[in-house]
């Protein structure tokens, strides 16, 4: 009977980190566009009965200047995806802008945060779930750099 | 060929997310015209809200724009202004009537501002009440005892105080608040401001200025204006 290999003498290491953040990336995707389509079409901006959304999204933190922030949000998540996919891939410079872009994106998150809890008083479930999204991929990509120099 | 391969991939997620995007789009401008066009009948015809509503403009104006809304909603202060100016530039061809569509929740101090402006329309001057709440929503929306601050109003605007004061839980004011609520709830609208033009509601881009003015302009043409 063979003894179990590790994975480093198996084959090329498997950037995992990349990889989760490439996926986590396409779910903040999909909800800064779900959030795009709901501002251009007018949908999202009336208040309602079932959630703050309204509240927020119809506020005037929901734009800057003409822009959506949704729209923005939309293309610093593919930026995100695109970095992860090159980084995975090897090219070095990629997880070096990721790591800057994510830091940008997580300040941007609590300013948003804060404004939902403290100035607006009403809190989005969208923005809710784009805000873990970019604390998840921060986590994982700073934390899995930390690792790595400790290592 | 390996190092084509990040690039695919990207540029792959690239052309799926504007596709969804173009398609998301592009059915809810259909679903908003075929609204537009639809002739069907008025679901509200069996609750005609408060009586006499609250009319601005030509009383036999061919068009009739008839609004929901919320006196806290944010939306609703935003969009005052485009719908004041949407009443100036349609003059005499058009009608405004306002519809009590107070959302509590979210908005606690919603019922009481929709009081206050019943009770100011029992004095004759529901428009200046109206008017002063959206002018002044974002200072009144965040201070918990509201009375003082509409007996202020109420002064301001010409009102009797002390019968502002008597009508504002009277259940002259309360009758008229459920009876537009009625009108809302046999139309489905669950969300403010909401806007009907001649018993038809515009959704999608229609709800938007722009939209609202081209409805607008399309209900005129039917009229033969």
């Amino acid at each position: 009977m063979s003894a179990p290999v590790s994975p480093t003498e198996s084959g090329p290491k498997i950037p995992w980190p990349y990889l989760i953040a490439a996926l986590l990336s396409l779910i903040g995707l999909a909800d800064a566009l779900y959030l795009t389509v709901q501002d251009l079409t007018g949908q999202n901006l009336r208040c309602t009965i079932i959630s703050g959304c309204s509240e927020v999204l119809g506020s005037v933190y929901a734009h800057l200047g003409p822009v959506p922030l949704a729209v923005l949000g939309a293309v610093a998540y593919f930026s995100v995806f695109s970095l992860a996919i090159l980084g995975a891939f090897g090219y070095r410079f990629a997880g070096t802008l990721l790591g800057f872009l994510l830091a940008v994106m997580l300040l941007t998150t609590l300013w948003l945060l804060y404004l939902q809890a403290f100035v607006i008083r009403h809190f989005c479930q969208y923005c809710l779930l784009s805000a873990a999204v970019t604390i998840t991929l921060t986590a994982i990509v700073w934390g899995s750099r930390f690792m790595k120099r400790r290592s | 060929m390996k190092r084509l391969v990040p690039l695919v991939i990207i540029v792959f997620v690239l052309i799926v997310a504007l596709g969804t995007t173009w398609m998301l789009m592009r059915s809810s401008r259909q679903t908003a015209n075929e609204n537009l066009n639809a002739n069907t009948p008025t679901p509200g015809s069996e609750a005609p809200g408060a009586e006499p509503p609250h009319v601005r403009g030509n009383a036999n104006a061919p068009v009739t724009l008839e609004e929901f809304a919320d006196f806290q909603c944010p939306s609703c202060g935003a969009y005052y202004p485009e719908l004041k100016k949407i009443e100036s530039e349609f003059g005499d061809n058009l009608r405004v009537v306002f519809r009590e569509r107070p959302l509590v929740p979210p908005h606690e101090h919603a019922l009481i501002a929709a009081q206050a402006a019943e009770a100011a329309g029992l004095q004759n001057r529901f428009w200046e009440m109206h008017d002063m709440l959206y002018e002044n929503q974002a200072t009144w929306s965040v201070i918990s005892d509201l009375v003082p601050v509409y007996v202020d109003y109420a002064k301001k605007i010409g009102l009797n105080p002390d019968q502002f004061m008597k009508d504002l839980n009277g259940e002259t004011v309360a009758a008229r608040i459920f009876q537009d609520g009625k009108r809302a709830h046999a139309y489905g609208i669950v969300s403010t401001p909401t806007f009907l033009v001649n018993g038809k509601e515009a959704k999608g881009d229609s709800w938007k200025p722009e939209g609202l003015r081209e409805m607008i302009k399309q209900a005129l043409r039917e009229a033969g204006k």
